[in-house]
């Protein structure tokens, strides 16, 4: 089995550290992983503001990027997401199919495909966990609050592999952060109001770190939080999953 | 949208600036959101019972046709005077026509958004009749002029300050009154002689039933019977999606209704209206407005099956922090959003955006309405028929291209982390809107990339 890594534009160019932990991370569990440089971005942007018309090269990209994988991960949900649901092809549609169903967020293709069950790491840290809404909702990495149905969580269920480390309980466990892609800016002002709502909910419950399976929310966290000078520090889950002993 | 409107950013923006109020409006309806969880999680078989309505819906709109003749028929042999409006013009006219006809000048209404959204307050009062909306909050909303901004709390952005003054200034209430129990005394004492008075009263309806020709209209106040009861006329306005075809769906409904609006088992009137008492004339205007056309639309049909519990605004993060009137529209909020398009794409092409498609309406929503698909799919419309901004369509254009080639997007990606590293004030300025209330990420020095093909060599598949 053969992975290829898909690491999304921001997290390429502003979160470099993330990738790394992540390729360590799946090397560490075994995985002969490849990272095919010719990548950009999957599209999303574009898509999620009304574009979706303008797509066809960078699915034509991805495509000819990750065909020849087994397997396509990527730490971030929401990029994960957008693939599985709007990847298209016009010379060849089974293809795209098959990429679509291929391609897994992190924690899901730690949890159901290679269904780790421990992990060598170590991370002595009161974290709250920031649910993205595509990992969520989308992905259903974990059970959200709105269905009547018996809760799980995968990213909850790795976490909980590291030596260590105390999750902290949040007044709105599945609450949106605002960060929402172009939403971000073009609604600037609900966006700011919603990420400041989120970051008070862990500060109050007393997380010293913020993780999540989404690097955009928490880039857009991390914003906040350094503006606002708190201690508290965004760290996507890779991070902490291949944290040292 | 049009020139010099506000959009739903701009409005919202204004709604923020009193961080205290937005706290607590987010709060309350955080808290009436809880409320529905808690109600839910208490049936078991709740999520049969969406998945039940949902597909009762989608069987009414497939025969929509079929069944309002169905409903015609039966509420005619029950005595019911039917009618049909294709737009708000014609329902306006119709209820101005059955009054005129009778002599009436003055007019009870229970809550309707869809004589909201037909603006007939304004419409009756302009030709010499005086309208009264008896539900407390629409009341409320009509003494200080404004539309309601939520579907079932129409006035949960205002303070019980706000609604002490507004008694005081149109009601006479003691200056500096706002305890609750006493506005809502004086309310219902003004109200009562006005449920006397009326000849004439109007109500929505919350499902009409195909197979008896009945319809049911929920409240908690029970003011649409008083009016209803009280009045020689009772008129009744209904969209025509809100048909279901048997007397037996109504559990599912009801069940669902409540506990999705504000946790509570079952509103404490549901009504059955089926047939005039002595003496009495009763009509049912079965407004279109749209819902035919949204139908049309495969999209966006599914829209239709909405219940107007209000659930999807509750659990809304960004109608919690934005308030209802920075939807500029009648139904607010997640719902809205994709309802208004449907009716003026150009005055409400802000809308589908005003969402980050986080997907909690969807779920919460009691008959499955997939509202955020709905919503990314109504961006798309939107500018394809051209209604985004050109600024916008540059830059996606320039977008497109950057990212269609692996090796400008190096370039500019190398670029992006050099000036964020070098000279932050080109990016950290007050015309980038991520920098006004955030700062930047802080630039690495070298991308993933760059890393990958210092230390991975041998896997890189380089050109
Ligand atoms: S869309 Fe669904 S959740 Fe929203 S008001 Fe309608 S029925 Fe309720």
């Amino acid at each position: 089995m053969t992975v290829g890594l898909f690491i999304p534009c921001y997290v390429n160019q502003f979160y470099p550290q993330a990738a790394i932990a992540t390729l360590q991370l799946l090397r560490k569990v075994g995985v002969e992983v490849v990272y095919p440089s010719k990548q950009t971005c999957c599209g999303q942007p574009m898509a999620n503001s009304g574009f979706e018309h303008l797509t066809q090269e960078c699915n034509d990209l991805f495509l000819e990027n990750f065909s020849k994988f087994d397997y396509i991960v990527a730490p971030s949900a929401s990029c994960v997401l957008h693939v599985k649901q709007h990847l298209h092809s016009a010379t060849d549609p089974a293809e795209a199919d098959r990429v679509r169903s291929n391609v897994y967020e992190l924690v899901e293709f730690l949890t159901d495909v290679l269904k780790v069950e421990n992990l060598r790491a170590r991370f002595p840290h009161k974290v709250g966990i920031h649910q993205s809404c595509h990992g969520l909702r989308g992905l259903y990495l974990a059970q959200m609050s709105e269905l009547n149905a018996l809760p799980f969580s995968k990213p909850v269920h790795l976490l909980n592999m590291v030596e260590g480390l105390e999750l902290v309980t949040l007044d709105r466990p599945d609450e949106c952060c605002g960060f929402g892609g172009t939403f971000c800016v073009a609604e600037e002002a609900v966006s700011v109001k919603m990420g400041k709502d989120r970051v008070t909910d862990h500060t109050k419950n007393g997380a010293e770190y913020i993780t999540s399976v989404d690097l955009s929310c928490l880039m857009h966290l991390e914003g906040i939080l350094h503006r606002n000078k708190s201690a508290i520090k965004a760290v996507h889950i890779a991070e902490i999953l291949n944290s040292t002993l | 949208m049009e020139k010099g409107m506000k959009d739903h950013a701009a409005l919202a923006e204004a709604f923020i600036n009193d961080e205290e109020r937005v706290d607590w409006h987010d709060g309350a309806l955080w808290w009436i959101r809880q409320k529905r969880d808690i109600a839910s999680k208490q049936i078991p078989e709740w999520e049969d019972l969406r998945e039940t309505a949902s597909r009762i819906k989608n069987n009414v709109l497939s025969n929509l046709h079929d069944y309002l003749l169905q409903f015609e028929a039966n509420a005619t042999l029950n005595g019911i005077k039917v009618h049909w409006a294709a737009d708000a013009e014609e329902h306006n006219a119709i209820v101005y026509s059955i009054l005129k006809d009778k002599d009436i000048k003055q007019m009870v209404k229970s809550k309707s958004m869809l004589t909201e959204e037909c603006h007939l307050n304004e419409y009756l009062i302009e030709r010499g009749v005086d309208v009264i909306n008896s539900d407390l909050g629409e009341y409320i909303q009509q003494l200080d002029n404004e539309p309601p901004s939520h579907i079932v709390l129409p006035c949960i952005h205002k303070r019980k300050e706000e609604i002490g003054e507004i008694f005081h200034e149109h009601l006479g209430t003691e200056k500096g009154v706002s305890d609750p129990t006493t506005l809502t005394r004086f309310a219902r004492r003004h109200l009562r002689d006005v449920f006397i008075t009326r000849r004439a009263a109007l109500t929505g309806v919350n499902f009409a039933v195909a197979e008896t020709g009945e319809y049911v209209v929920c409240t908690n106040e029970g003011n649409a019977d008083m009016g209803a009861h009280l009045s020689e006329v009772q008129i009744a306005s209904m969209g025509i999606e809100k048909i279901i075809p048997k007397k037996a769906h109504l559990g599912v409904f009801l069940r669902l209704l409540a506990r999705s609006a504000t946790g509570q088992p079952i509103t404490i009137y549901s009504s059955h209206f089926k047939k005039p008492r002595e003496g009495q004339e009763m009509h049912l205007i079965l407004v279109d407005l749209g819902r035919s056309r949204q139908l049309g639309r495969v999209d966006f049909r599914d829209s239709l099956k909405c219940i107007k519990c209000g659930a999807c605004m509750n659990t809304c993060p960004v109608y919690r922090k934005s308030g209802g009137l920075s939807y500029h529209n009648t139904i607010a909020g997640p719902i809205g959003a994709i309802l208004a398009p449907n009716l003026d794409m150009k005055k409400h092409a802000d809308l589908p955006f005003a969402s980050t498609l986080c997907g909690s309406c969807s779920n919460v929503c009691p008959v499955k309405i997939n509202i955020h698909d709905q919503l990314y799919q109504w961006r798309q419309v939107i500018v394809r028929e051209g209604y985004a901004a050109n600024t916008k369509v540059l830059g996606m254009k320039a977008m497109a291209w950057t990212l269609s080639s692996p090796t400008s997007y190096s370039t500019l990606g190398k670029a992006g982390r050099w000036v964020l590293n070098n000279i932050p004030f080109a990016v950290n300025n007050k015309f980038n809107p991520w920098y006004k209330q955030r700062d930047m990420p802080d630039g690495p020095k070298e991308s993933f990339d760059a890393w990958y093909a210092k230390n991975n060599s041998q896997d890189s598949e380089k050109d």
